[in-house]
């Protein structure tokens, strides 16, 4: 019989194991870590964040004590920022391309900077953007995950009205869905779109199926920001057995959960896989209270798409990684898995590994609207530097294009757009 | 293992690491733990005439540095706050029961001769090895006519001097305010008057910092700060080039030094003595981290002295002194070039936007990402030296000799000064 079970934790273990993952810095810590900062000219750090953040500028900030002038110079780039600094794989980005690597002492902690100076902005005072005198211009968003409302806001900012066509009952796209619960802990990602959409001339509207040929009649310009809706499939005997989820399906479901005692997981899983979603899966499974959990990837740990730090973090939390395992079949007893056979992609020798779930997670696959005609490129919604689509008045930017699947390429895309709708807005006339 | 010992007009002690006059000699228990720990040396908190000064809440400020505490630090203390009798008492326990060690006591009483007298002749039935006369004090006490309002008028400085020399067998220190224009004016006055040594250098008058809020000089008491006195680290380069400027006046020859002024390390000991000191004293160091600092202090200055050959601080006493000439002496036709080094490198441009923005476009930017690369444009660099202060990478700049072919000319020498005599 399949051992799956909710509960397999007590609530306070539970809250442990969800709770913020990384410990904030407190103000002592955060001057002694903005002082290592060196300043540098035309620092490498900038060119390596997707958003462009002047990171020595607000480091430098925060040293002096100017935590609110801190804050304002990172959302100024990045309006996602406190997310962002909680979510950003620091290691493949800013921090990875810190001088300070080289000499000795180690990257500086810039995500960590990022959110002290972000966490100090007090949501209860006003909003600390202004928008330009309204334009008369209305622009439609599809999308209210970071990269939908990063261009809301941009678009706001200039004096633009915007209405957000979001098919959830709930925005923030991945943040509010997707990312792994201990990194935006509480309700942090509604927190901050509220904070986002507090500028103004930003409307909301859930639960929509808008139609493009629709949105471009009724608004002067439309931007999507669809992010990825469909997972790949994983096409194996015995993917229809009980006990076979897709992962973000299941991050989701966890990360809506009021109570994750209440969650069924089970006591040895599988997950297939090499990105960032198996980590993510593999490590909340695990803090679930699953016994045994293995991540299976057909290569090795140099093409694994989860960077070093999550795979070394998975590792740490009592993770099994096994590469080199190209899926065969999955195996069960009375409709439910039992075990997941796969064929060594170096020897050929089969391997069994017995399991009571197995997660998929082999990636996840752009949804373009209904009807469209959109040009696509390898699966996505095709776009030029700017980011418009093959359509005139039509942008997109975020997981539903080319590019890295991170929320600060999404926030830079958003963004980018916004100012190439701007210009188109303002040279079209009436 | 190097002789340690030293000896300064005439006291012999140990080794050459005292503790100054302030907090850390405050009283018999103290001083007893510094003996303890190692220290050569101290001059006792100044005494004062009966009844004892009455000192605030708070008392000191201090300046931190990109998180490094206590880089500078102040304070508006006044002298002993203890009885007469307790200190002398005290003192001559402490003599008692360590006599290979230095106890000089540092003394403070109204510009007048008889409370000199009278102090002195109490304090030599202590057995005590000298004294030292506080001229130095900037604050609180200065108000009062004493301090640096006697050391800072250098005929008050040689009167007292001389009243005190007349009055006790004892060596006499006098300790100097840097506060002064010129310290050579009262620290000739001191020898006028027939010194043996003097100490320096005292707090530097100063306020540490104002508080935003409530807008008050820091340290407050009850919401008002004043003018303090400050010491530390940050003052140590003031201190060196004071005590060298007595060191090197034909004027001041003959009387000793005790140098003081942020000194922390055996390091710090060993510059003040190749600048002239015959020994040094210590108080913020100790305040900061205790008095087990003394450690490192004896066995450092031991292994560099060992490694240098200097079996005795007269070894390299006032080896420096030699190479400190006036600027007019210096060689302008020395060339130096900012080399550097691509290996070490880290690419943080810090040395590109200071040459850039501030000194001589003297270095170069090409590439971008891991291609970034800095290099001297020989030509334009003037070997200011800016760049390898800058750079944070140790030894990654290296300031290179050129070799020029020209000989050494000084400015008195050079075409170029209109006063220059012509060179032969
Ligand atoms: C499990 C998981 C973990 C991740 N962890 C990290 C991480 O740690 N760090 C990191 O940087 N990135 C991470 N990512 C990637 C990151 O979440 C995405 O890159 C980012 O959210 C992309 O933003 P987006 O706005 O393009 O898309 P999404 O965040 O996916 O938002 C798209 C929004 O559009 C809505 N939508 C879609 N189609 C329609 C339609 N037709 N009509 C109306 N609304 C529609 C969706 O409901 C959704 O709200 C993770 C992704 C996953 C799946
Ligand atoms: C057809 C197909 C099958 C895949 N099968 C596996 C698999 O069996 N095991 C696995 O670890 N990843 C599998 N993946 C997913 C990817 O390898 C990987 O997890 C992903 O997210 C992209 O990174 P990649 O460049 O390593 O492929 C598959 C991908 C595709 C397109
Ligand atoms: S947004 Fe992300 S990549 Fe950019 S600086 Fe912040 S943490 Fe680094
Ligand atoms: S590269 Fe590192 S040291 Fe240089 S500015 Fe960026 S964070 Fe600071
Ligand atoms: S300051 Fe030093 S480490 Fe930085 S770029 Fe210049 S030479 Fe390189």
């Amino acid at each position: 019989m399949a051992d799956i079970q909710a509960g397999r934790l007590s609530s306070a273990e539970l809250a442990e194991n969800f709770a913020d993952v990384h410990r904030p810095l407190d103000r002592a810590g955060a001057l002694a870590e903005a002082n290592r900062c060196y300043f540098c000219f035309e620092a490498p750090c900038v060119d390596a964040c997707p958003t462009g953040i002047d990171i020595p500028g607000f480091i430098r900030a925060i040293a002096t004590d100017n935590l609110g002038g801190a804050a304002l110079t990172i959302l100024k780039e990045n309006i996602f920022g406190g997310s962002c600094a909680r979510v950003c794989p620091t290691d493949i980005l800013c921090q990875g391309a810190c001088v300070r690597n080289v000499d000795g002492d180690g990257p500086l902690a810039i995500g960590l900077l990022q959110r002290h100076a972000t966490d100090h902005l007090d949501p209860s005072v006003a909003h600390p953007f202004a928008r330009a005198p309204e334009t008369g211009k209305a622009v439609a968003v599809v999308g209210a995950g970071p990269a939908g409302l990063s261009c809301s806001h941009a678009l706001a900012r200039r004096g633009h009205n915007v209405v957000v066509f979001e098919a959830r009952g709930k925005p923030g796209g991945l943040n509010e869905f997707g990312i792994a619960a201990y990194k935006l802990p509480d309700d942090f990602a509604q927190r901050e779109v509220a904070f986002i959409t507090a500028i103004g001339g930003i409307e909301i509207r859930y639960d929509q199926q808008a139609a493009l040929d629709r949105l471009r009649q009724e608004f002067d310009a439309v931007f999507l920001g669809l992010g990825q809706g469909g997972v790949r499939d994983l096409d194996l005997p015995g993917a229809d057995l009980q006990g076979v989820q897709n992962a973000v399906d299941y991050i989701a479901e966890l990360r809506q959960a009021d109570d994750l005692a209440s969650l069924p997981i089970g006591a040895s899983v599988v997950v297939i896989g090499g990105g960032n979603t198996a980590i993510d899966i593999a490590v909340q499974a695990k803090r679930l209270g699953a016994e045994d959990v293995t991540i299976a990837y057909r290569r090795g740990p140099e093409q694994m798409g989860a960077t070093p730090h999550e795979q070394a973090f998975a590792q740490t939390n009592g993770v099994r990684i096994k590469h080199w395992l190209q899926p065969l079949r999955l195996e069960g007893d009375g409709g439910a898995v039992q075990a997941a056979l796969f064929t060594s992609a170096q020897n050929g020798a089969e391997q069994s590994i017995p399991c009571d779930m197995v997660f998929k997670a082999v990636g996840q696959t752009c949804l373009p609207m209904a009807d469209d005609d959109l040009q696509l490129a390898d699966g996505r919604i095709a776009v030029d530097q700017d980011g418009r689509t093959s359509l005139p008045d039509v942008w997109a930017g975020g997981d539903c294009v080319a590019g890295e699947d991170l929320t600060v390429q999404a926030v830079q895309d958003g963004k980018r757009a916004a100012r190439a709708i701007d210009l188109y807005l303002q040279d079209k006339k009436g | 293992m190097a002789d340690l010992r030293c000896e300064i007009a005439g006291i012999k002690a140990p080794n050459p690491f005292w503790l100054a006059s302030a907090p850390p000699t405050d009283k018999a228990y103290n001083v007893e733990r510094a003996f303890k720990a190692g220290w050569g040396g101290a001059v006792w908190k100044t005494l004062g005439e009966d009844p004892p000064i009455v000192n605030t809440t708070s008392r000191y400020g201090a300046v931190a540095v990109n998180g490094q505490r206590m880089v500078g630090f102040n304070n508006i203390e006044l002298i002993t706050d203890r009885p007469l009798d307790v200190n002398l008492m005290e003192i001559k326990q402490i003599k008692r029961d360590w006599p290979d060690r230095a106890v000089l006591v540092s003394l403070m009483v109204p510009c007048e001769e008889a409370p000199w007298k009278k102090i002195l002749a109490a304090v030599e039935d202590t057995g005590a090895d000298g004294v030292e006369l506080n001229f130095g004090c900037p604050h609180g006490m200065s108000e009062r006519g004493m301090g640096s309002a006697v050391g800072q008028v250098p005929e008050y400085v040689e009167m007292v001097t001389r009243w005190c020399k007349a009055a006790t067998r004892m060596p006499v220190f006098v300790k100097l305010t840097p506060n002064v224009t010129n310290i050579q004016a009262p620290a000739r006055a001191a020898k006028a008057g027939g010194a043996d040594a003097v100490s320096l250098i005292n707090t530097v008058n100063s306020i540490v910092s104002v508080d935003l809020d409530s807008m008050a000089p820091t340290p407050t008491v009850d919401g008002k700060g004043s003018h303090g006195g400050y010491c530390g680290p940050a003052v140590k380069p003031i201190a060196l080039h004071l005590v060298a400027q007595i060191a090197r006046d034909p004027e001041c020859a003959g009387m000793a030094i005790s140098g003081i002024g942020g000194i922390e390390t055996w390091r710090d000991s060993a510059e003040f003595i190749a600048l002239g000191s015959h020994g040094i004293q210590v108080c913020t160091g100790a305040m900061h981290y205790g008095f087990k600092i003394v450690d490192d202090m004896i066995d450092g200055l031991n292994n560099w002295m060992d490694g240098k050959g200097y079996r005795r601080l007269a070894d390299f006493h006032g080896a420096a002194l030699a190479n400190l000439v006036d600027w007019q002496d210096l060689n302008i036709n020395a060339e130096l070039v900012a080399r550097i080094d691509q290996d070490k490198c880290i690419k943080c441009g810090l040395c590109h936007i200071a040459c850039q923005d501030t000194a001589h476009q003297a270095i170069a930017v090409s590439g971008r990402g891991p291609a970034r690369r800095f290099e001297t444009i020989d030509a334009e660099c003037v070997g200011c030296n800016l760049c390898a202060h800058v750079c944070p990478v140790e030894d990654c700049i290296a300031m290179t000799p050129v070799d020029n072919g020209k000989p050494y000319m000084n400015w008195t020498q050079d075409p170029r000064n209109p006063h220059a005599s012509a060179a032969e």
